[in-house]
């Protein structure tokens, strides 16, 4: 590498990071700002609301993910039973189903004038109030909804340390007599502990991050809050504060993930991978983890998409015009824009810590990559105050100088939805084009320059190719999250621009649920992709190399 | 025919100088050794010939050709030398085959073919050929490693740390083969390594280092028998050092009684002395005057190794053939068998 290289190189990290980290900073700086007239008047009265509403969702959210995904997990990797293999993958389908698209089915499914309850007054002749249904728009439903849709964090996370814990530790637990519970609870379980822990905050900020949900059931969280605070009052200050509360939540998320993974490191210390004798389910047994596996994937998934699909096919003639097109075409350039942005940002922030290692690039690059865990709501408001305040600026700037009006450059334009997502999914891309480097030792780049090979050379025949899959997938992954992106959107598109989040949320919040179905069904198919790609490397066998990251 | 000559090397990392006047040469079909302590500098001076460093100071010149100076830098990819190393490196996305096909891809087809069908048939693993690198064990995946490097016929082939990364016994089986497949293929090499059992197994000439120094070039023999400095004495072999004195230009008198031989010119009439006591110098005479105590002895399969401590207070080592052993704590006479002693002046 040769100096100018690597002075222009550190510079240009540091700066991507500065900018990526301005709404951050910018929803930090805001706690510094005097309060608005709202502020008191939203503490005194709708913040412990919030505040509480918050806490109990996490807390139902991660009982619920811990619940479905840690007995999954342990079920698939550690037992032989009936349709194991099969739900080895399908247990990732829910995955693919926004939050929020499940609730408003369910909602379509089990609210009053819904088919369930329907067909239960029909065959009874039961009437309204004479008979106890549970109310799915409630923070129960919030909660379950959640839980189904985000369990395959744990899921994911805790399956493959238990197929990578020491085959050895749980043979000589055998050995001492242990049973398969026993071996559960003290030894696979302590183990898996740091791995389980750092996909339960993923999920937690999955959780703490969405919106569709909670607004669509009507619960006053802080997301919901921001947005009220917001376009109901117009109260930027006070929604930045908001804002700020919650991203302190976050931080707590963060340093939880963060120490559990490193514990993690630790605790996988297996060298020779060497195939576990599974236990032999049989009888009703069997039939127990089938069942344990079956429903979460016929609730998280099959059902929701099955009563979509249905909708889909009553209104997807009306849905389907020019305007459904265009809703395609926003959501795909979106996506694919931001993602092209990410892996490029991605590539250039991973070869450089890969070149220029060191304190700076690596605070710089953790910086840059913070935005996976803040809420996109977060985000949005941290994006809009500088861009609008910048805007500003210029504008009084040509009117000052050139007599034009500039109008609005960067707030109210996809620049401001391109630059939240690309804040937002940078750390995605990141890790999986990282995940790609790390398997191209230093060394390799040296054996091929010692066969002959150029630098320029050892990129085409080396590094392309070991970093094709990786980043083709994070190219992907980015492309599927910008399209099921709610709130960010919501904030910050211009003026009588939709995607398909965003229209199907529309449509369900004024109650065309079947209407809806179409947009939500494009987002679900697919969501399917990196679903059905991500299965892919977790059905290969623990002696391939295939590791599995989110 | 020098192969490769090393001249006066010097190499830092900014203000932190790892290399100090490195100078050794390399003959035709010859196979060296670098050997010393970890941090002792010889993977610097390895990348340094390869081209992934660019010293400081000092010339490498291999085949008569300057590979680097004030205005010269040959790039590593235009060196022509194969380079095996201690992670082994194989590229995982290229079966056994493309490997090894991977440095010859200007010759045609057909003699990329025969050269690796050639290679594989050499490291013995030609029922391997099309299987990726994950499948293979790590001695298995090293030899591949070397055969890739030996496929251009490159002018020299450097090897770093090659075995470290194996088990104890299949490293000084594979130390012996590698020998033998550099010699069939007539390939001028270099072995870096901090073991000197797999130093004399593969190198015909060895040089050890220290801190960054070249302390000696020598065949394995010289370095054991004719160290030149305590370093080399003490890193090479077991042995002890007894003190003594210097009574006349051919006469040191030790603890031990006197020991004659061909001194170095720099030990002067009354100078204090260390000279180099290898065990296979120290014989038993139970009937001898001098007396030392055994205080620890060692199981050796052929023999056992002791520990003795003279009335001097001086300890030795002593190596004897034979099931029987002497107890610890016994008392035995000794007598010392010297022909040509091995004396570094005191400081």
């Amino acid at each position: 590498m040769t100096n100018i290289t690597s002075r222009m190189w550190r510079p240009s990290i540091v700066g991507t990071a500065l900018i990526l980290s301005v709404p951050i900073l910018t929803i930090v700086f805001s706690v510094f700002e005097p309060p608005g007239e709202n502020w008191q008047h939203l503490k005194d009265t709708v913040l412990p609301e919030y505040l509480g509403n918050s806490l109990l969702l996490t807390f139902g959210v991660g009982s619920g993910t811990l619940l479905i995904g840690v007995s999954t997990a342990w079920l698939t990797a550690m037992c032989r039973f009936p349709g194991k293999n099969l739900f080895v993958w399908l247990l990732l389908l829910p995955m693919a189903m926004p939050a929020y698209i499940v609730a408003y089915t369910y909602t379509g499914m089990f609210d009053f004038a819904g088919p369930v309850q329907t067909t239960i007054r029909d065959w009874t002749g039961w009437r309204y109030q004479e008979y106890y249904f549970p109310q799915i728009r409630s923070m129960g439903g919030a909660i379950a909804m959640l839980s189904l849709v985000l369990y395959p964090y744990v899921y994911l996370l805790g399956r493959s340390t238990f197929l990578e814990q020491s085959v050895g530790v749980m043979e000589v637990s055998r050995t001492l007599d242990c049973g398969p519970w026993t071996v559960f609870y003290r030894v696979a379980l302590p183990l898996a502990r740091p791995a389980i822990v750092a996909g339960l905050s993923l999920a937690l900020m999955e959780t703490l991050a969405d919106y569709g949900t909670v607004a669509y059931f009507g619960l006053g969280v802080f997301t919901t809050g921001i947005f009220r605070t917001w376009f109901g009052l117009g109260d930027y200050t006070s929604a930045a504060k908001l804002a700020a509360l919650l991203m302190l939540f976050v931080f707590a998320l963060i340093i939880m993930e963060r120490v559990s993974r490193n514990k993690a490191q630790y605790h996988n210390s297996s060298g020779k991978l060497t195939r576990f004798s599974e236990y032999r389910l049989q009888g009703f047994k069997a039939w127990g983890a089938f069942a344990i596996c079956a429903i979460p994937i016929f609730l998280g998934f099959f059902l929701p998409a099955a009563q979509l699909s249905l909708w889909a096919m009553e209104t997807w003639s009306e849905m389907v015009d020019d305007r459904f097109f265009e809703l395609i075409r926003n959501s795909f350039l979106l996506g694919l824009g931001a993602a092209l942005i990410s892996v490029i940002l991605a590539l250039f922030l991973g070869y450089g810590k890969r070149i220029l290692p060191g304190k700076t690039t690596i605070v710089s690059i953790r910086t840059a990559s913070i935005g996976y865990a803040i809420p996109g709501t977060v985000i949005a408001v941290g994006v809009i105050i500088p861009f609008a305040w910048l805007d500003v600026r210029i504008d009084a700037f040509m009117k000052s100088s050139f007599g034009i009006s500039s109008g609005l450059f960067f707030s109210g334009t996809i620049v401001a939805v391109m630059f939240a997502y690309v804040v937002r999914f940078l750390a995605i891309s990141l890790q999986t084009v990282e995940s790609g480097l790390d398997k191209i030792k230093p060394s390799m780049d040296d054996a091929a320059r010692s066969l002959g090979y150029r630098p320029r050379e050892t990129l085409f025949k080396i590094h392309i190719p070991l970093m094709k899959s990786s980043t083709l997938t994070a190219l992907m992954i980015v492309f599927v999250d910008v399209m099921k992106e709610l709130p960010a959107t919501l904030i910050l598109r211009p003026f009588d621009f939709n995607t398909l989040a965003v229209r199907a949320f529309e449509l369900a919040s004024d109650e065309r649920l079947a209407d809806s179905s179409t947009a939500a069904l494009t987002i679900v198919i697919v969501g399917l992709l990196p679903v059905i790609f991500l299965s892919k490397t977790i059905s290969q066998s623990r002696f391939d190399q295939g590791n599995t990251e989110i | 025919m020098k192969r490769l000559e090393v001249k006066k090397l010097d190499f830092s990392y900014g203000r932190n100088q790892i290399l100090f006047e490195v100078d050794f040469t390399l003959e035709e079909s010859q196979i060296g050794c670098l050997l010393g302590p970890s941090g002792c500098g010889k993977t610097t001076v390895l990348r340094a010939i390869a081209g992934f460093e660019n010293p400081t100071k000092g010339e490498i010149v291999l085949n008569g050709n300057k590979l680097n100076g004030s205005n010269i830098f040959v790039e590593p990819e235009k060196r022509q030398i194969g380079m095996v190393f201690q992670d082994i490196a194989l590229f995982p996305h290229l079966s056994v085959d493309d490997n090894i096909q991977f440095g010859i891809r200007s010759l045609p087809q057909t003699q990329r073919n025969r050269r690796s069908n050639e290679l594989l048939e050499l490291v013995d693993m030609s029922q391997f050929k099309k299987t990726y690198p994950h499948q293979l064990s790590g001695g298995q995946q090293q030899r591949i490693a070397l055969a890739r490097a030996m496929a251009p016929k490159p002018s020299l082939l450097l090897m770093d740390e090659p075995l470290s990364s194996l088990d104890e016994e299949l490293r000084e089986q594979l130390a012996r083969e590698i020998r033998l497949i550099l010699q069939q293929e007539k390939i001028s090499a270099i072995l870096v390594t901090h073991d000197q059992k797999e130093a004399f197994a593969v190198g015909d000439h060895i040089c050890v280092m220290h801190q960054g120094r070249v302390q000696q070039n020598d065949s394995a023999y010289n370095l054991y028998h004719r160290p030149l400095n305590r370093f080399v004495a003490e890193f090479i072999g077991e042995g002890a050092l007894l003190p003594g004195i210097v009574t006349s230009a051919d006469t040191i008198a030790t603890d031990l009684g006197e020991i004659t031989g061909n001194l170095p010119k720099s030990c002067k009439h009354q100078d204090n002395v260390d000279v180099l006591i290898r065990p296979e110098n120290v014989i038993i005479e139970d009937e001898n005057e001098n007396k030392a105590v055994i205080t620890e002895r060692y199981f050796r399969g052929s023999g056992y190794l002791y520990t003795l401590k003279t009335s001097g207070g001086a300890e030795l080592l002593c190596l004897l053939p034979g099931s029987e052993g002497l107890q610890i704590d016994q008392s035995i006479g000794i007598r010392l068998q010297i022909e040509r002693p091995v004396v570094f002046s005191r400081p």
